[in-house]
């Protein structure tokens, strides 16, 4: 039981990495590098790293990650993701007819190249298989990284963003590091200014609001990436109480969610665990919450609501709707 | 049994007296206190008005009420039943094997729990908090796979075959089911966290259904494994002694072992996987009290669901308002004791 119980203990934080959980990028030293303009509650916690490109769009490119300098020396033709967030921004920027191949979780968009490959636990012959001339990990379990540098092939580490900046930064480095610099920063511009039209116009006023992650009540505080957008619309959250270590996603007490009675619930968990309105207001207790009683429990994509994409303009406004049905009704 | 046939093989009442005043304590202490303080005299007005002729205005909400009978009051009552039935079922497998350490992790019961619990998960309809849902379902079926392959394995060795048989037999099935199920497990990586949520064992999501849906399972495998206290007395002298003395060791070992796996099935297949509690209970019981069965298992029943209800209030209100798994908490105090047992465990091997 002990050795098995460890593993059990060290598959979690896989699993949570895995989910976008990963404290990898509050971990590495931030490289300096300009501030974006949006304005985050969060966005303090971590520089976004830098890109130097020599040549607008020209190769060789080499960017700054989380993981080191990595340098492209022409344009990428054979591009691996294993992160369903960098498949979905490398087919938003135009990239999208140089990828060969993406795991088994990249289900959007439905023209990307998806493969058995897996990005909790990556093999380098499969990798290297497809030709790939760039790598594009959210995780890396181990060696693949070095595995793969050592079979020429550059690699670039995205892990789970934490702020908006994160993620507008790893779009452009997508951008650079595939020769759609252009693409990339429009990209990020009219996410900026979408969200900002969104959050300018819908202020929560400090209404609660709960997050669930799994039917087992793990939540999401505001240090996390979708935790701060919540920020962004005036939201307060509930499981903010229960992570003082700030890890970010603690796992509830349905006593505290009771007693907490918030204002607005949002479910992750409807298509891995397939939790609706109807299977929340069935839960023991629960229906003396308000949020049952007065209908404002939002179903969300779990993919969209766990992924730091293009696709998070429209969780931003789907939140806001729900709010905005409920203040103004 | 070194030393032990010295101790009174006969339970006595006080010491059941003693250990129901313990097990009332847990309940009380663990009504009380939880995520949330809704403050004691409101929840001893609440329990009050709750019987015949008693009316009483505990103030609580309707929330509040909410928290405490149906949030607090399920939890506690179904870790007393999920405590009870482990620690019987672990006494009555180390009776039924001879075995101090046999309990449900060492005879592939928990791994095919786990393994079906994971074929659910990833290929089933994901509806986790259904009792009847294909989860509890595959959980059962999958001990009971685990349970009848490890036996058949250890009685189908024909030489120098000894009660350690099985439990090495034991031993390779859980180690087959848990490679197959951590196979399937990397084979379904978006399911992994429920799959551990399980395996960590779950009270913090269960309420009045859990318990009416357990409860007939539980009461008929734990009253078949306290009749059956006295022959397990018997089997304890040696197998060839026991057949002179007109006990037939396989039938006894074959009806204890399939009311504790039975027993095991229904509560696990709710509770998630819960270790050490079916180690913990018996052997602190032995140490105390003596090693007769008609002691140990009965004890194990109210004093096991005594730990677990401590446990899981441990898992409640430690880290409040954050949860903590309870097989955390089972295991956090399981192992050290465990080394403690192999320490003190030699002579009573059999």
């Amino acid at each position: 039981m002990p050795p098995r119980f460890l593993t059990t203990i060290a598959a979690i934080a896989l699993v949570a990495a895995a989910c976008g959980t990963s404290s990898a990028t509050a971990e590495t030293p931030a490289t300096t590098g300009e501030p974006t303009t949006t304005s985050t509650e969060a966005a303090t916690t971590t520089a976004p790293p830098t890109a130097t490109v020599p040549d607008e769009g020209g190769f060789p490119v080499t960017v700054e990650t989380s993981n080191g300098s990595v340098t492209i020396e022409a344009r990428p033709e054979h591009v691996v993701s294993l992160s369903p967030t960098s498949t979905e921004v490398l087919f938003a920027i135009g990239a999208g007819e140089q990828v060969v191949a993406v795991d088994n979780q990249s289900d959007y968009p439905a023209g990307a190249p998806v493969t058995d490959l897996t990005g909790f636990d990556p093999n380098l012959e499969a990798i290297a298989g497809y030709g790939a001339d760039l790598v594009i990990l959210m995780y890396d379990p181990g060696e693949v990284q070095a595995g793969l540098e050592a079979l020429g092939i550059p690699v670039i580490l995205h892990p789970a963003a934490w702020t908006l900046d994160d993620a507008y930064a790893q779009i452009e480095q997508v951008g650079e590091a595939t020769g759609h610099t252009d693409e990339a920063i429009a990209l990020v511009d009219s996410m900026q200014t979408q969200i900002a039209a969104t959050t300018d116009s819908t202020d929560a006023a400090g209404a609660t609001y709960y997050h669930e992650l799994s039917p087992d009540f793990y939540s999401a505080t505001s240090a996390t990436f979708i935790g701060g957008l919540y920020a962004m619309l005036g939201l307060e959250n509930i499981a903010d109480d229960a992570d003082p270590d700030g890890y970010g996603y603690p796992q509830l007490s349905a006593e505290h969610i009771l007693a907490e009675d918030p204002a607005f619930i949002f479910l992750a968990d409807t298509l891995c665990c397939e939790q609706t309105i109807e299977t929340v207001g069935e839960r023991p207790g629960w229906s003396a919450l308000s949020a049952v009683q007065g209908g404002s429990i939002t179903e969300l994509d779990d993919d969209v609501a766990s992924r730091w994409g293009p696709r998070v303009v429209g969780l931003v406004e789907t939140i806001a709707a729900s709010l905005d049905e409920q203040l103004s009704g | 049994m070194t030393g032990d046939e010295i101790r009174p093989s006969r339970l006595h009442w006080w010491w059941l007296v003693g250990a129901l005043l313990v097990l009332a304590a847990a309940v009380l202490v663990s009504v009380m206190l939880g995520a949330v303080d809704l403050g004691a005299s409101s929840i001893v007005s609440s329990l009050l008005d709750r019987l015949p002729f008693v009316d009483l205005d505990s103030g609580l909400t309707d929330r509040e009420e909410a928290i405490l009978w149906d949030l607090r009051m399920p939890r506690v009552v179904l870790g007393g039943i999920v405590g009870a039935t482990l620690a019987v079922a672990g006494g009555s497998y180390q009776g039924a094997f001879r075995n101090p350490l046999a309990d449900p992790y060492l005879l592939g019961v928990a791994a095919g729990a786990g393994l079906g619990a994971t074929i659910a998960i990833a290929y089933g309809p994901s509806i986790p908090s259904t009792p009847f849902g294909p989860l509890p379902l595959m959980a059962f079926i999958g001990g009971i796979a685990g349970v009848a392959a490890t036996y058949a394995i250890g009685y189908s060795v024909r030489a120098g075959r000894t009660a350690v048989t099985l439990i090495l037999a034991g031993v390779a099935v859980a180690s087959f089911l848990t490679a197959v199920q951590t196979y399937l497990q990397q084979r379904n990586a978006e399911t992994l966290r429920e799959v551990y949520g399980w395996i960590l064992g779950r009270l913090s999501t269960v309420g009045w259904t859990e318990v009416w849906m357990v409860l007939p399972y539980v009461v008929v495998a734990t009253a078949v494994m306290l009749l059956g206290a006295r022959r397990l007395d018997v089997l304890s002298v040696g197998d060839d002694e026991a057949t002179t003395l007109g006990v037939d060791p396989t039938r006894v070992r074959l009806v204890m072992v399939l009311a504790a796996t039975l027993g095991t099935a229904a509560v696990v297949a709710v509770s998630g996987l819960i270790g050490f509690v079916g180690i913990i209970v018996p052997h602190t019981i032995r140490i105390i009290f003596g090693s007769s069965y008609r002691i140990v298992l009965p004890l194990s029943v109210v004093l096991g669901a005594a730990f677990l209800i401590l446990a899981d209030l441990l898992a409640r209100t430690v880290a409040a308002p954050a949860e903590i798994p309870i097989g955390v908490v089972t295991a956090f105090f399981g192992a050290p004791f465990f080394a403690i047992v192999l320490r003190s465990s030699r002579g009573l091997g059999s």
